[in-house]
């Protein structure tokens, strides 16, 4: 594998060291200040923090222009990217007007589906889907071509991201799609919310087999259960997301001020327990709203401070 | 074939409330099988309508007739005495039925009493499922027969997405079938898995409707 975008990223999981990146969502609003405050947090412990696109349908100031605000902070950041929304000319349109604002790792989505958002009457485009679009940000990078075959004056150098989900059905599929990502571009995979440790050991045991560790590196995907509501609320109404009953009867099992500490003891075994585990190359850390936190619990399994690279 | 349903009759009450004449013309088509608008719903929304006039105090007069079919012209044409002496007419064909009657009678208010909701068929009486979204350029034998674009909610071209939970879709609170996994276990049972590796890449939509209307010419059975 050679360097494709020299990101701080991409440097860092070809210098064979395990990475950190963190997320960061923009506001429902344009309140700037909020997204910088949330932002200071992961400045010294991620690199490269994820900016989402309208998670879960939901509008959001865009991941464009708060990538350009992290660049401003001296934060690196990964454009998340989601076909939902834009059809093929307003995506590839976004692939260029992000490389020329300096954005150098770009996550490739399909999205949530609208009708989980805040507009649920909204049209839903799905012109093209993840698959596709990482093949179209790979093909405009490493061809300089469009999809409708058109040169690109001056090439998109992204280092390439995609998600996977190891937790959803068929099983036995996951892999395959994962091998399909690579296939299409994905040089980065950060995984869905982990719970099932062994569901996850396996997977990542298929990957291994198939070759696809050596192709493609995979951060293991890590948000911190902030109390015994939201894990139940994962654990039932998120579709593809397995909450082992133990997390919850540790959570409950401590007085009400220590739930928050234990969620993130958890959290920090988790880490440990998926950078020990063969072929995971690093660690994506969603702290949702508790970006805060998020140095304590990086610290505490060990990853602070992140290399210089 | 094409599902419809029908509105609410409190609807169409709103959009008829000025007319004190009205036409209900309904379809031999698809919406008799799928039991939206043929000649038994024509004389179950005439009798709503005049019903729910003759309490409100504003009595309407209703004629009802049932075309053997609203997408063709000279099926239309038996309308013209009836719509002579009315306001309004309510069709409750597919929304191509109302459109023809537009067509003929450009001076006549038309109104459509049914929602046109898919092209799909029966599972059951009383259930109907969508399993076409006319793209234009049928490609389900690549998907196993089944079709991605129509029953896939992200209209995914290479496998489930992570919503994809014990064989059912995120979307539609369990009640439907995750398409990719039915084309998974369709393709494991005709030993044809390795199709589920390939790369589909772009689909060409300019034969959908994203291409603008569409017509389609047959020029052998063209006068």
């Amino acid at each position: 594998m050679t360097m494709t975008a020299g990101s701080n990223l991409e440097k860092v999981l070809r210098s064979g060291q395990k990475a950190v990146t963190c997320e960061c969502g923009p506001p429902r609003g344009a309140d700037v200040e909020h997204f910088r405050h949330k932002a200071t947090f992961l400045k010294e412990c991620a690199d490269a923090v994820n900016v989402t696109d309208n998670q879960t349908a939901v509008v959001r100031f865009c991941s464009m222009a708060a990538c350009r605000i992290l660049l401003d902070m001296g934060i690196e950041p990964v454009m998340q990217m989601v076909t939902r929304d834009m059809n093929r000319i307003a995506l590839q349109s976004n692939v260029l007007g992000a490389a020329v604002l300096g954005i150098k790792n770009l996550l490739c989505l399909t999205g949530d589906h609208s009708s989980f958002g805040d507009h649920p009457q909204s049209k839903n485009v799905h012109d093209l889907d993840s698959i596709q679009l990482l093949n179209t940000v790979r093909m405009m990078r490493d061809e300089g071509k469009m999809i409708s075959g058109t040169e690109v004056q001056g090439r998109p150098a992204m280092f390439i991201g995609a998600a996977a989900n190891p937790f959803a059905d068929p099983f036995e599929f996951r892999v395959v799609r994962l091998a399909k990502k690579i296939k299409a571009g994905a040089q980065f995979i950060q995984t869905q919310c982990i719970y099932d440790m062994e569901r996850f050991q396996k997977f990542m045991e298929m990957a291994n087999d198939m070759g696809l560790t050596e192709k493609c590196y995979i951060m293991a995907g890590i948000t911190p259960l902030k109390s015994v509501g939201m894990a139940n609320y994962m654990k039932k109404f998120v579709p593809g997301l397995l909450v082992p009953d133990e997390y919850i009867t540790r959570l409950k099992g401590v007085p009400k001020d220590k739930v928050a500490a234990e969620g993130m003891k958890i959290a920090v075994e988790q880490i440990q327990q998926c950078l020990e585990m063969k072929g995971v190359a690093g660690i994506h850390l969603m702290a949702i709203e508790w970006e805060d936190h998020a140095p304590e619990i990086l610290k505490s399994a060990g990853v602070l401070p992140r290399p210089k690279v | 074939m094409v599902i419809a349903e029908s509105k609410p009759v409190s609807e169409i009450l709103e959009m008829i409330k000025g007319y004190k004449k009205v036409l209900v013309v309904g379809c031999k088509g698809c919406v008799t099988v799928c039991n939206a608008g043929g000649q038994k719903e024509v004389e179950i929304l005439s009798s709503e309508l005049r019903i729910a006039r003759q309490v409100s105090g504003n009595e309407v007069e209703i004629k009802e007739y049932t075309c053997e079919r609203q997408c063709d012209p000279e099926y239309i044409e038996p309308l013209d005495e009836l719509v002579k002496d009315v306001d309004a007419v309510v069709s409750i064909a597919c929304s191509v039925g109302p459109q023809y009657i537009v067509a003929r009678y450009p001076y006549l208010p038309v109104y459509p009493g049914l929602n046109t909701v898919s092209i799909g068929g029966a599972l059951e009486h009383g259930v109907w499922r969508e399993f076409c979204q006319a793209c234009g350029n049928c490609a389900i034998h690549l998907f196993g027969g089944l079709c991605p674009i129509a029953r896939c909610a992200k209209q995914l071209l290479n496998g489930p997405c992570g919503g994809s939970s014990g064989g059912k879709c995120e979307v539609g609170k369990g009640q439907i079938d995750c398409v990719w996994h039915l084309i998974y276990e369709r393709l494991k049972n005709l030993n044809q898995l390795h199709i589920m590796e390939e790369l589909r890449l772009y689909k060409d939509w300019s034969t959908s409707r994203d291409g603008g209307p569409r017509t389609t010419i047959r020029e052998e059975l063209r006068k």
